[in-house]
């Protein structure tokens, strides 16, 4: 096959189970009931993945952008991947702090990459030296994803770290030791059943650019229209998963363009025309010009995902709800799950259980935390 | 000078005639005659077209024409067209004329290209149960929508079609009246839109379909007043014809009737032609100017589509279009059909639709701007098949020309360039005209559009995608069959298995 179409997409199709967990109340709690949660859902994965996000687990660190990097391939192409990838960030970030992520050698996983995390601020100079830093440091890891071999950064926000790898997500959670070594106030997971690819570490979930990350459960099918409007705009989708665009996507609408989540819920999963054209002026004039400028970003084909970021979580289905889930909630604590079983495993009494209407965002917010911040008078008309 | 050329059909007349004189009547080339000594109807084969017209309408369905099976001794270098072509000039000594687009088995992409289905892993979706959408917006887009200011949410104007099918030009002129009728009635009726070609918009027809024409401003400058302009819901410059790129168009004074001559704003009976370039456009800076213009003068309410033939370095002139300010670029590949163009140029000049649009589209996403314009393909779009897949490949909707005027009644004789087409479409000859009835032929149309909607549906709805958005420049939706590793690079697919 000729290299340029060797550069052609190769979406990788899977099912899965997902599952979030998030206290109103911003009260950190360790990964023990995620996990067992998780693996109440053991057969919605076969193996091939697991994967968990954990948000508020350095406050030492809470001013750097911690880094968790994937060195793979033989232990060679390790060490050279770990030296190039170090001497790009030592040249663009001060790092303050790195170790090798913990892990426990009594739980078996299949091939393990050297899995390190590093702790900097952005040290900016050239051409750089305006950016944003957030701008920035997405710039440097898009840069080191998709051009130093056997180099993933797959983790890189403030105060929050995504821990995944192959095996099911108890296996994985069990392997970082969630369940011992964190505390956070809001955790999401993920449990993988991919059918077309080879297992490797880095396509495991949760798929992540700054805080924002993502766990995803479903096939997009509108996947190629998806990558070619991110790939115009600057991103490049390295991972081979549609998750990846899901995650982008987030970025640019919610981080780029300062959009409130109920208006990138409405870009992603829109309601339909029928709906639209039944709805008063205001309204269908804000949803057409939704589609119509952001066509390229509706999400088609079944899936449910969750979308964490610091402080909130969001839940989402694909317009027509062909993926399921289900909400929760009992005192402050919020969940987000694939199914019931798995809520009612880990908290068997709750206030409210439902399942949200398809393309109809579930938001969840610590309580406070989002208060002032700019309210966008037509938001609320969407 | 006696012809030399053989016939390309023969005419066979079974027992069941009975001598009702139909044929005659309906042949406007003279093949058949009654002899009332003999009580006996006489075929001229040198005659016929090939248009069917008289097989179709025989009572007694007792008329077949086929290919002739005479032959001149075979020679794979000298064909019988290649022959025949020879005769033809060396009796006229002039350019050879024809109509419609070119017949040359040039490699048709689409044939080529297989689309995907979901299975398991992802449920196809019935069109029937769910909703389905093909609506979809032509025109530049901004990069983001600003909900702080009143300002920014003011947009840039669109086209909004319910289907991804727009009919290309065919002027009023180059068709007949009726024919031109029918398209505005259907477009109206399906939700999208119809283009005059640069014929004119007859006076009449202006305030009931100025919704969903185009207009079109082409080099010949035909009954262009800020009236016209402003009678539509986009101007269309057009620059290039895939059926002729390059060359201009000629109207023969005999088709410029009285009607014809006031839309077009010409004496009548007096030649109209349109010059090859147009002559206040000889860089992009040029087209630049007219966009402008035509924005002013239509207070920028308008989308401006730039209509251009696929040529060899299309990407790059598209870029410059793109660029110069152009909302909508249409471009019309190699198979595009036409009223009148020299053989020569049509067999041979351009490239295939499917490749122009694929890179095309690479071009401009890769210089960042796809989103600033939308595109519309056309030039041998044959079926909804044909239009899922110039989506897939990047374009936003498709035009047909062609496909319409079949839809009507057109046989694809090739004879439109005569003026004395049998079915009433491409003719001035008011006798002939009033074969096409309005009303029958835009019903037609109407059907063919719901048509191809329905099967564009089942074909979306087994991909599992339920918005037609979903599919532009969706390109993992297809896989190439029997094209060569350059082919699959430049439409930027795999191939079937990989």
């Amino acid at each position: 096959m000729s290299v340029r179409r060797q550069k052609l997409y190769s979406k990788e199709i899977c099912a899965c189970s997902i599952f979030g967990a998030m206290s109103r109340a911003g009260e950190r709690f360790t990964g023990e009931r995620v996990i067992r949660a998780m693996a109440s859902m053991h057969h919605r994965g076969n193996g091939l993945g697991g994967g968990f996000a954990a948000y508020g687990i350095y406050p030492e660190f809470r001013e750097y952008y911690a880094f968790h990097l994937m060195f793979t391939g033989d232990a060679r192409a390790q060490r050279e991947a770990k030296r190039a990838a170090e001497e790009f960030l030592l040249r663009n970030f001060d790092v303050v702090h790195d170790e090798e992520i913990p892990h426990s050698d009594d739980v078996h996983v299949r091939d393990p990459p050297l899995l390190w995390r590093y702790f900097l601020s952005p040290s900016k100079h050239g051409e750089d030296i305006d950016l944003p830093d957030d701008e920035y440091v997405v710039r440097k890891v898009i840069h080191v994803n998709s051009a130093i071999d056997n180099a993933y950064i797959f983790s890189s926000g403030k105060n929050m770290g995504c821990f995944k790898g192959v095996g099911y997500p108890e296996e994985i959670g069990r392997y970082f030791m969630l369940d011992r070594l964190y505390r956070g106030y809001l955790w999401t997971a993920h449990g993988r059943f991919p059918t077309n690819s080879q297992a490797w570490w880095g396509g495991a979930h949760p798929f992540g650019l700054l805080d924002t990350t993502v766990v995803h459960n479903g096939e997009i099918s509108s996947y190629g229209t998806n990558r070619w409007y991110l790939e115009m705009l600057g991103y490049k989708c390295t991972l081979h998963t549609d998750t990846e665009v899901l995650a982008y996507a987030v970025d640019l609408l919610m981080r780029r363009q300062d959009l409130p989540m109920e208006i990138v819920a409405k870009i992603l999963a829109p309601p339909t025309w029928e709906t639209i054209d039944r709805m008063d002026v205001r309204k269908r004039e804000l949803l057409t010009a939704l589609r119509r400028i952001y066509a390229p970003l509706l999400m088609n084909g079944p899936f449910a995902v969750i979308v964490a970021q610091s402080g909130r979580m969001i839940g989402l289905t694909d317009r027509i709800r062909l993926r399921p889930l289900t909400v929760a909630t009992r005192g402050d604590m919020f969940y987000i799950s694939s199914e019931e079983a798995s809520v009612r495993l880990i908290s068997p009494s709750l206030d409210s259980v439902w399942s949200p209407r398809g393309g109809e965002p579930v938001v969840c917010e610590i309580d406070g935390m989002f208060e002032g911040r700019l309210e966008h008078e037509i938001a609320g008309a969407a | 000078m006696r012809s030399l050329v053989l016939p390309e059909f023969t005419i066979s007349r079974s027992e069941e005639c009975d001598r009702c004189r139909a044929c005659e009547h309906q042949c406007p080339f003279g093949a058949h005659t009654y002899d009332v000594s003999k009580d006996k109807m006489i075929s001229d084969s040198y005659r016929c077209a090939g248009c069917q017209r008289c097989a179709v309408f025989c009572p007694k369905g007792a008329i077949e024409i086929r290919p002739a099976p005479s032959f001149y001794r075979p020679n794979a270098s000298w064909s019988r067209e290649r022959i025949e072509d020879i005769k033809r000039q060396a009796e006229s000594g002039g350019v050879l004329l024809t109509g419609c687009g070119s017949d040359k088995p040039f490699r048709i992409y689409w044939d080529h290209m297989l689309l995907n289905a979901s299975q398991v892993t992802n449920p196809s979706i019935d069109p029937l149960r769910e909703p389905m959408e093909l609506r979809t917006f032509l025109g530049s887009k901004p990069d983001r929508l600003s909900l702080r200011s009143d300002t920014d949410t003011a947009t840039d104007p669109f086209l909004m079609v319910e289907t991804p099918v727009l009919f290309s030009a065919m002027s009023y002129g180059a068709i007949s009246y009726n024919a031109f009728q029918a398209l505005a009635i259907a477009a109206s009726r399906s939700g999208t839109f119809f283009n005059t070609g640069e014929g004119g918009m007859p006076s009449e027809m202006k305030s009931q379909f100025k919704k969903h024409a185009i207009v079109q401003v082409a080099s010949g400058r035909f009954g262009i007043d800020a009236e016209y302009l402003n009678c539509a819901a986009a101007v269309e410059i057009k620059i290039g014809q895939g059926a002729k790129p390059g060359i201009g168009g000629h109207l023969p004074g005999e088709k410029v009737s009285q009607h014809v001559a006031a839309t077009r704003m010409i004496p009548e009976g007096t030649d109209a032609i349109s010059p090859a370039p147009h002559h206040d456009i000889y860089s992009i800076e040029d087209l630049e100017m007219l966009i402008s213009a035509i924005k002013e003068v239509t207070n920028y309410e308008k989308p401006v589509i730039v209509k251009v033939a696929a040529v060899h370095n299309i990407s790059a002139i598209a870029s410059g279009i793109v660029r110069a300010g152009a909302d909508i670029l249409a471009i019309d590949g190699v198979r595009g059909g036409t009223g009148a163009a020299p053989k020569v140029i049509r067999d041979n000049v351009g490239i295939p639709i499917e490749l122009a649009i694929s890179s095309v589209d690479r071009r401009l996403r890769d210089e960042g701007i796809r989103e600033r314009c939308s595109i519309i393909a056309g030039g041998g779009i044959r079926c909804s098949a044909d239009v899922v897949k110039a989506i897939a490949l990047g374009a936003d909707a498709v035009y047909i020309g062609t496909a319409a005027l079949i839809a009507m009644g057109c046989t694809l004789c090739q004879r439109c360039h005569t003026g004395r087409c049998s079915w009433g479409i491409c003719t001035q000859d008011p006798g002939l005209m009033r074969r096409l009835n309005v009303d029958d032929a835009s019903r037609r149309l109407v059907n063919l559009l719901s048509a191809w909607s329905h099967e564009i549906k089942e074909m979306l709805g087994g991909m599992g995608i339920n918005a037609i958005e979903s599919l532009r420049g969706n390109r993992d939706q297809l896989r190439g069959i029997g094209l060569h590793e350059w082919e699959l690079d430049v439409l930027g697919i795999k191939g079937a298995g990989e």
